[in-house]
C-alpha cells in the first residue's frame, strides 16, 4: 500500500485552475521527483499533501484511507513532513529552538510546564552530528548556518519527528554545486531509511540522480508519469525543457 | 507525536563542507548577541551624566521617585515587548489604561456597588479590547498598526463622551469613600518604607511583570512561539505553531497590563481624568525598542524593555532634579531612541558576523 495515493486530484483558485486530475503515488523506501516550470502547479500539489490547501477535486488517500487536512500541523500528525525552500527556518531563533519548533519538549506540570532547554539542545546537537554537521553552539542563530547546512537542519528535524514522507520543496534551488550534492546524499539516505521522499525540483539532473519516478506538471496538468526504467536522463531533460514545444522552437530559430 | 528514536540514519561523508565544525563564539561575542546590550549602556550613561550634575539625583529618597516613574512605563512595556517581539504593535495601549481605570470607577459609582465589581469587569473589558485588536488583526490581516490606530480612536473618543454623558464633567467622581477601595489600594496603589526610602507597590509587580514575560519568552512552548511568529510567520505556520492564537493571546497581554495600570491610576488618584494616555502608548513602544526590540518582529526581551523604563525615568525625574524645563525630556527621550537604535543595530550586525 502507498503511503500517499492522489487520483485525479484538482485545484482551483477561483476561476484559476491551478491543478487538474493529477495522480501520483508516494511509496516507502521511494523518491518521487515532481518535476515542472515555473507556475506548473508544483507548490499547489505539495501545499495539497502538506495541509496548507485543501484540494477540491479527486481524492487523496493516505494509508489507503481518504484524508483532507485542515492544517499543516494535521498532515504532521499523519507523519507527512514538509522542507520548504525558503521558509524553512525563523532565521533570527537559536538552531535548536528552530530544530524543535511546533513540537517542543517540555518537563513539569499544568501552567508551570517548560522547556527542557537541556534535553532540546543535546538532541540537536546529537541528531545534526549524525547527519555530518558538527555544531559546538546550538545557541547560534539558524541564520548563520549555510544554505545546504539549513536544508539539512529541516530534514533532520522532520526525521527525527517520526516522518514517513518528507516533501522536499526546490531545496537545491538556492544552492551551489557542493551544496545540493550534499543535500542529495541526505535525500537518498532519508530513503534509505525507509521514508517516502517526494522531490520538488526544476532540475531534471538533480532529480535523475536520486529518483526512482519522475511526474512532470505542465500548466497544472501531469505532462509525463514515468518510472526510472522507462526514462533516461536526455529524455527527461528534454521534456523539462519544452519536449516537442523546444523542437518546434529549434526549427524556427534555426539559421538558414 | 513521539520522536522515532530507533530510526538509523546516521550517513556520514568526510570531507564534505557541512562536516566542517562551526567554531564556538567567544564569550565576548555571546555578550554582544544580547538584545538588552545597548539599552545596559545607555542606562549606565544616563545615570552616570545626571548622577553628575544634578545634586538631588544623588539622594537614595530620590531613587523611589525614579522607580516609581519607571514602574508605570515598565509595567505596560513589557506585554508591549512581547507583542513587538510576535511582529505586532498595539497604538490603543495607552488608552485602554484609561478606559480601563474609567469603566471601573464610573460602573461601581453609578451602580453603587463594591468597586471590586468595576474592577472585575474592566478586567474583561481591557481583554475584550485586546481580544478584538487580534482578532481584527489576524482575520483582516490588515496591518496592526492600522487596525489598533482604529481602536486607538474609538477608545479615546468614547472615553471623554462617555464621561461627559454620565457624570457631566471630564473626570469620574471620587470613589475613595466606596466599599472595597481600601483593599484595592492596598494591591494597586500602596507604598511602603525600606530605610528612607519610600517604594511604591507598583515596583513589585513590575519586578514580578518582567520576571514573568522572560519566564515566558526563554522558559515555555509559548515564547518560542512568540519569537517564531514575530520572526517569520509561514515558517512558524508550516510547522504548526498556532500563529492566530498566539497572536491574539499577545494582544490580549497588553489588555490585561493596560487594566491593572488602570486599576493603579484609579485608586491612586481615586478619580479618572478621561483625556489621559493618550500619547503612552509611543512611550511604551519606545521603552521595548531601546530594549532592544527590533520594529520587525522575532527578536528583543522583556528585561530590555524594563531598561528601557528604567531609562524613561531616570531621564524623566533627572531632568526636574538638575532643574532644567521639564519640556527638554521629550527632546532627550528623542535622543535616546536614536542612540539606543543605531547601538542595537550595530551590535546587532557584529553579532550575526562571523
Amino acid at each position: 500500500m502507498s503511503l500517499i495515493e492522489m487520483t485525479g486530484v484538482g485545484k482551483r483558485y477561483g476561476t484559476i485552475v491551478a491543478l487538474h486530475d493529477v495522480s501520483m503515488r508516494v511509496n516507502a523506501g521511494e523518491i518521487t521527483c515532481v518535476l515542472g516550470d515555473n507556475g506548473a502547479g508544483k507548490s499547489t500539489l505539495i501545499k495539497i499533501m502538506s495541509g496548507l490547501h485543501q484540494h477540491d477535486e479527486g481524492e487523496l488517500l493516505v494509508d489507503g484511507e481518504p484524508a483532507r487536512f485542515g492544517s499543516p500541523r494535521a498532515a504532521l500528525d499523519r507523519g507527512i513532513a514538509t522542507v520548504y525552500q525558503d521558509l524553512a527556518v525563523v532565521a533570527l531563533m537559536p538552531v535548536w529552538r528552530n530544530f524543535f519548533l511546533g513540537s517542543e519538549l517540555t518537563k513539569g506540570f499544568g501552567p508551570l510546564r517548560v522547556l527542557d532547554v537541556e534535553a532540546m539542545r543535546r538532541i540537536t546537537r546529537d541528531e545534526l552530528a549524525k547527519m555530518g554537521i558538527r555544531l559546538n553552539d546550538v545557541e547560534q542563530p539558524i541564520g548563520t548556518l549555510s544554505g545546504g547546512e539549513r536544508q539539512c537542519v529541516a530534514i533532520a528535524r522532520a526525521i527525527y519527528f517520526g516522518a514517513r514522507v518528507l516533501i522536499l520543496d526546490e531545496p537545491t534551488a538556492a544552492l551551489g554545486v557542493k551544496q545540493s550534492g550534499v543535500v542529495l546524499k541526505y535525500i537518498a539516505a532519508a530513503r534509505d531509511a525507509g521514508l517516502g521522499v517526494v522531490f520538488i525540483t526544476h532540475n531534471p539532473h538533480h532529480a535523475y540522480l536520486v529518483g526512482d519516478h519522475f511526474i512532470l506538471l505542465n500548466r497544472g496538468r501531469m505532462r509525463l508519469d514515468r518510472k526510472r526504467a522507462e526514462i533516461s536522463l536526455d529524455d527527461l531533460t528534454r521534456e523539462m525543457a519544452g519536449g516537442d514545444e523546444l523542437t518546434a522552437l529549434t526549427h524556427e530559430l534555426q539559421r538558414t | 507525536m513521539h520522536p522515532k528514536k530507533s530510526l538509523r540514519f546516521a550517513p556520514r561523508f568526510p570531507g564534505d563542507p557541512a562536516t566542517t565544525a562551526v567554531a564556538r563564539p567567544s564569550t565576548g561575542h555571546r555578550l554582544l548577541a544580547r538584545p538588552e546590550l545597548g539599552s545596559v549602556v545607555g542606562m549606565v550613561a544616563i545615570f552616570v551624566f545626571f548622577f553628575a550634575i544634578a545634586d538631588p539625583f544623588r539622594q537614595a529618597t530620590s531613587m523611589g521617585t525614579v522607580l516609581y516613574v519607571s514602574s508605570t512605563i515598565g509595567i505596560m512595556a513589557v506585554p508591549v515587548a512581547l507583542l513587538m517581539i510576535g511582529g505586532e504593535f498595539d497604538l490603543s495601549a495607552g488608552v485602554n489604561v484609561t478606559a480601563s481605570a474609567l469603566t471601573a470607577s464610573m460602573l461601581s459609582y453609578q451602580l453603587s456597588v463594591n468597586v471590586w465589581v468595576g474592577v472585575l469587569v474592566s478586567l474583561v473589558f481591557a481583554l475584550g479590547v485586546g481580544f478584538l485588536n487580534g482578532f481584527l488583526v489576524m482575520t483582516t490581516r490588515i496591518p496592526s498598526f492600522l487596525v489598533t490606530l482604529g481602536t486607538f480612536l474609538m477608545l479615546q473618543g468614547a472615553n471623554i463622551a462617555i464621561t461627559k454623558q454620565v457624570t457631566g464633567q471630564v473626570a469620574t467622581d471620587n470613589i475613595s469613600d466606596m466599599d472595597g477601595f481600601g483593599a484595592a489600594k492596598a494591591i494597586f496603589a500602596s507604598s511602603f518604607d525600606v530605610g528612607s526610602v519610600t517604594i511604591r507597590v507598583t515596583v513589585l509587580w513590575w519586578l514580578l511583570f518582567v520576571a514573568v514575560g522572560t519566564w515566558i519568552l526563554l522558559r515555555t512552548r509559548a515564547g518560542n512561539w512568540i519569537f517564531a511568529v514575530g520572526g517569520n510567520v509561514d515558517s512558524a505556520r508550516a510547522v504548526g505553531v498556532p500563529v492566530k492564537q498566539t497572536k491574539i493571546a499577545l494582544f490580549m497581554g497588553v489588555g490585561f497590563c493596560a487594566w491593572f495600570m488602570g486599576m493603579h491610576r484609579l485608586f491612586a488618584f481615586s478619580t479618572v481624568q478621561s483625556g489621559e494616555g493618550v500619547g503612552n502608548e509611543f512611550i511604551y513602544i519606545i521603552a521595548a525598542v531601546i530594549g532592544g526590540c527590533l520594529l520587525t518582529g522575532g527578536y528583543g526581551s522583556a528585561i530590555g524593555a524594563a531598561f528601557g523604563a528604567l531609562i524613561f525615568g531616570m531621564t524623566n525625574q533627572g531632568i526636574v532634579y538638575a532643574g532644567w524645563d521639564a519640556d527638554w525630556f521629550k527632546f532627550f527621550l528623542g535622543v535616546m531612541l536614536l542612540f539606543a537604535t543605531v547601538l542595537n543595530m550595530w551590535v546587532r550586525r557584529l553579532a550575526v558576523r562571523r
